[in-house]
C-alpha cells in the first residue's frame, strides 16, 4: 500500500467522521467546526489528486467565506448555547429507508462503472501549466468565455438578491 | 509537485505542536488554585448581567455577503492572470468586462446604502 | 563559493550521511523535508523574540522615551522574561465556555501564521516550498486565523468578547477584499502565482513590481495591516474602548500565542510586501544566497520598520471610518488598478513585443500616477461638497495657573 493510498484513506475517514458529527452534534457552533474540518478534509483529496489550485480554492471560498457566513447565521438565532430537544421527531424510519435506497443506488451506480478500479493518471510534466490552460479556457471563444461571463452576471444577480432580501430598511 | 504539499503537510504537523507544547507546558507548570470568583467572566469589574448574547446586526452578515461575492470574483481571475501571456487583447478584455460586471453590484450595493455601518 | 550556500552544503552533507546508513530513498526525502519545516518555523518563531523588543524599543524611541533596558544589555532579554512570566500564569478557563473550542482557537491563530512561511522565499534556492498556487494559499491560510479569532470571541462566554469577534471579523473580512484584489496585480504582472516566480521576475531594479505598480503596492500594505489589526485599525483591541476585544479572557500562554501570532504576522506581512513589490532577496549580488538571504533581511526590517512607524504615529480610526474606507475607496481604486493595468500590459507587450524593455515599468508607473492623480481629485471634490464643519461652542478662555498671591512672609524671610 503506497503513503498516498495510506493518507486518502486516513483523509477519506476523517471527513466521513466530520460530516457525520456535522449532522449529530447537538450545539450548533460545533456542528460548524465539524464543516470546517470536513470541507478542509475536501481540500487535502484534492491536493491528493494533484490538483493543487482546487485545494486552495476551496480553503479560500469555502472555509474562508461560506464556512463564516455559517456561523454568522448560526449565531443570529438566539439558542446557540445549547440545543435542547430531540435530535430527531417521529417520522425517523422513514428517513432511514430513503437513505439506505439512495446509498444503496449510489453504490450499485459506481460499482457498476468500473472506473473506480483504474488507477488515476499522474499528472507529471507540465503542472505549472495546468492553471495558465484554465485561464485560458476561460476566455477562450470556443472555451468557457460564456459560462465565465454569465457566472459574473449570476454573482451580480446573488448580490443584489441577498441586499434585497437582507436590507429591510430603505 | 505532490512533494511540494509534503512540505506543507508537514508544515501543518510541526505549526500544530508549536503553540500546544507551550500551552500544555504552562498548564502543568502552573498554579492551580481555582476560584469561583477568578473563573467568572469578565464584565468591566461588575457581576455579569444578562444571558451571554448580543445583538447580532445584519450589518456583518451583509459584510461577509459582500466579500464572499468578491472573493469568489477573484478566483475566477486567478487563473485569467496566470494565463496572461497567452492571451489576446480580446481575452483580457473578457477578463476585464467581468470585473466591469462586479463593480456594478458594488455601485449598486454603495448606492443602495448597504456599506454603511450604522 | 560554497560557504555562501550554508544550507545546501548542510543539505547535501545530511543527505549524503543518511544514505550512508542505507535508509531507502523515500525516507531520506521524508526527514529532510521534516528538517526543512522545522528550521523555517523555528526561524519564524525564534524571530518574534527578537522582533516583540525591536518593537517596544522602536515605539519608545518614537515617544520619546526609552522602552526596556533593565533585563539584559539593552533590555533585549525583556522578551523572554516576559515570556517566562505568562508561562506560569495559571490556567484559567472562564464559566461556561466551551473548553475545546476555547483551547483550540489560539492554536489556530498560530497556525494559520506559520503556515505562511512554507512559501516565503528567503533567498535564490532557500524557500521552504516553491507551490504554483503560493499567492492563492497565502489566502487561503489567513482566512484560518478570521475562523481562529471567530471561535475565541464566542467560546470566551462574554459579552465584550463576543462583540468585539463579530467587529473584529468584519473587519477582516471586509479587509480581505482589496488585499485579495491588489495580490492579482503582482500575479498578473509575474504571470506566474508561485511567489519563488514572482520574485526571480523582478531581475533588474527597474522592474520591481513597485515601480509598475505602486498603487497595489500601497493597498496591499495598508490592507495587510489592516488584517493584522494593527494601528490605526486596531480599534478592536483598544483597551479603552472594548476592552481588549476578543481575548479578553484570555491569559497565560494562551495569550502569549496569540500575541506572539499577532506580531508575527506583522513581521509576515512586511515579508510579503517586499516579496511581493521589491523584489524580494534580489539585489546586488544576489547569485550567492547569503547574500540574498541578508537583502532579503534587511527589505525585510525596513518594512517592518513602516509597519511600527504606522503604528506609532497615526491615531486609530473609527470603525464606520474603516470600513468606509474599505468598501468605497480601497476596492474602487484596487478594481481600476487592476483594470488598467491588465490593459496596459496587454497594449505595452503587443506594441513592443517583449515584456523586458525599460518602457513597460516607465509607462505603468506613468498611468499610476495618473490613477492617483484623478483620485485625489475625486476626493477633493467630494470633500468640497461636505458642509463646512460649524464651530459649536464660544471660544473661551485657555485655562491659565492661579497668579502667584502677594506674600508678606516670603518677602520677610
Amino acid at each position: 500500500m503506497t503513503p498516498i493510498q495510506v493518507l486518502f484513506i486516513l483523509t477519506s475517514l476523517s471527513l466521513l467522521v466530520s460530516a457525520f458529527m456535522v449532522v449529530t452534534t447537538r450545539n450548533l457552533v460545533r456542528a460548524a467546526l465539524w464543516l470546517i474540518s470536513s470541507l478542509f478534509m475536501v481540500a487535502v483529496v484534492f491536493v491528493l489528486l494533484d490538483a493543487g489550485f482546487l485545494a486552495v480554492v476551496q480553503v479560500v471560498v469555502y472555509i474562508g467565506a461560506i464556512a463564516i457566513l455559517f456561523i454568522f447565521a448560526v449565531m443570529l438565532t438566539r439558542k446557540v448555547m445549547q440545543d435542547t430537544g430531540p435530535q430527531s421527531n417521529s417520522q425517523w424510519w422513514v428517513a432511514g429507508l430513503f437513505s439506505l435506497l439512495l446509498f444503496g443506488g449510489l453504490s450499485w451506480i459506481i460499482l457498476g462503472w468500473g472506473g473506480a478500479a483504474q488507477t488515476v493518471p499522474r499528472v507529471t510534466a507540465g503542472d505549472l501549466d495546468n492553471i495558465s490552460d484554465l485561464g485560458r479556457a476561460l476566455v477562450d471563444p470556443a472555451g468557457y468565455v460564456v459560462p465565465f461571463e454569465v457566472a459574473s452576471v449570476l454573482l451580480l444577480a446573488a448580490l443584489i438578491g441577498a441586499i434585497v432580501v437582507a436590507w429591510d430598511r430603505n | 509537485m505532490l512533494d511540494n504539499w509534503l512540505f506543507v503537510g508537514l508544515m501543518i504537523g510541526v505549526a500544530i505542536v508549536f503553540p500546544v507544547g507551550p500551552i500544555v507546558l504552562a498548564h502543568l507548570i502552573g498554579p492551580r488554585r481555582p476560584n469561583r470568583i477568578k473563573s467568572e467572566t469578565y464584565e468591566c469589574g461588575i457581576e455579569t448581567v444578562g444571558e451571554t448574547w448580543v445583538q447580532f446586526k445584519v450589518q456583518y452578515y451583509i459584510y461577509a455577503l459582500v466579500f464572499l461575492i468578491f472573493d469568489i470574483e477573484a478566483v475566477f481571475l486567478f487563473p485569467w492572470a496566470v494565463a496572461f501571456d497567452q492571451l489576446a487583447l480580446y481575452a483580457v478584455l473578457e477578463g476585464i468586462l467581468f470585473i466591469i460586471i462586479l463593480f456594478g453590484g458594488l455601485v449598486y450595493a454603495w448606492n443602495r446604502g448597504i456599506l454603511e455601518w450604522a | 563559493m560554497g560557504i555562501l550556500d550554508p544550507i545546501s552544503l548542510i543539505a547535501d552533507w545530511l543527505e549524503g550521511l543518511f544514505m550512508g546508513w542505507g535508509w531507502p530513498a523515500g525516507l531520506v526525502n521524508l526527514v529532510m523535508t521534516f528538517l526543512g519545516v522545522f528550521l523555517v518555523a523555528n526561524f519564524g518563531m525564534l524571530y518574534v523574540i527578537f522582533l516583540i523588543w525591536l518593537e517596544r524599543k522602536l515605539a519608545a524611541r518614537m515617544q520619546d522615551r526609552i522602552g526596556p533596558n533593565r533585563v539584559g544589555p539593552y533590555g533585549l532579554f525583556q522578551t523572554i522574561a516576559d515570556i517566562l512570566k505568562l508561562f506560569t500564569k495559571e490556567d484559567t478557563t472562564p464559566d461556561g465556555a466551551d473548553k475545546v473550542i476555547f483551547n483550540l482557537a489560539p492554536i489556530l491563530a498560530v497556525v494559520s501564521v506559520l503556515m505562511i512561511w512554507a512559501v516565503v522565499p528567503f533567498a535564490e534556492g532557500w524557500i521552504g516550498t516553491d507551490l504554483n498556487v503560493g499567492v492563492l494559499y497565502i489566502v487561503a491560510v489567513g482566512s484560518f486565523g478570521i475562523v481562529a479569532t471567530l471561535i475565541a470571541g464566542w467560546s470566551s462566554n462574554n459579552k465584550f468578547a463576543l462583540l468585539g469577534a463579530f467587529r473584529t471579523v468584519a473587519q477582516l473580512v471586509s479587509y480581505e477584499v482589496p488585499m485579495v484584489l491588489s495580490l492579482l496585480v503582482p500575479v498578473l504582472l509575474a504571470r506566474n502565482m508561485g511567489l519563488g516566480s514572482i520574485v526571480e521576475a523582478q531581475s533588474s531594479w527597474y522592474s520591481i513590481f513597485f515601480f509598475m505598480a505602486p498603487i497595489a503596492a500601497l493597498i496591499f500594505f495598508i490592507s495587510s495591516i489592516a488584517e493584522v489589526g494593527r494601528t490605526p485599525f486596531d480599534l478592536l483591541e483598544a483597551e479603552s474602548e472594548i476592552v481588549a476585544g476578543f481575548h479578553i479572557e484570555y491569559s497565560g500562554a494562551k495569550f502569549a500565542m496569540i500575541f506572539a501570532a499577532e506580531f508575527l504576522h506583522a513581521f509576515t506581512i512586511s515579508v510579503l510586501t517586499i516579496t511581493l513589490f521589491f523584489g524580494g532577496w534580489q539585489g546586488w549580488g544576489d547569485q550567492f544566497p547569503l547574500v540574498g538571504w541578508a537583502w532579503f533581511m534587511t527589505k525585510a526590517m525596513l518594512a517592518y520598520f513602516t509597519v511600527a512607524w504606522v503604528r506609532t504615529t497615526l491615531p486609530r480610526i473609527r470603525i464606520d471610518h474603516m470600513l468606509d474606507y474599505n468598501w468605497k475607496f480601497l476596492t474602487p481604486l484596487a478594481l481600476a488598478v487592476l483594470v488598467v493595468t491588465a490593459l496596459l500590459d496587454r497594449l505595452i507587450i503587443d506594441g513592443f513585443g517583449t515584456d523586458n524593455t525599460p518602457w513597460r515599468p516607465a509607462i505603468l508607473f506613468a498611468a499610476n500616477l495618473l490613477i492617483g492623480w484623478v483620485t485625489v481629485v475625486l476626493l477633493r471634490r467630494r470633500a468640497a461638497q461636505r458642509p463646512p464643519r460649524q464651530v459649536v461652542g464660544a471660544p473661551r478662555p485657555v485655562a491659565r495657573p492661579p497668579q502667584p498671591e502677594a506674600e508678606p512672609e516670603a518677602a520677610g524671610d
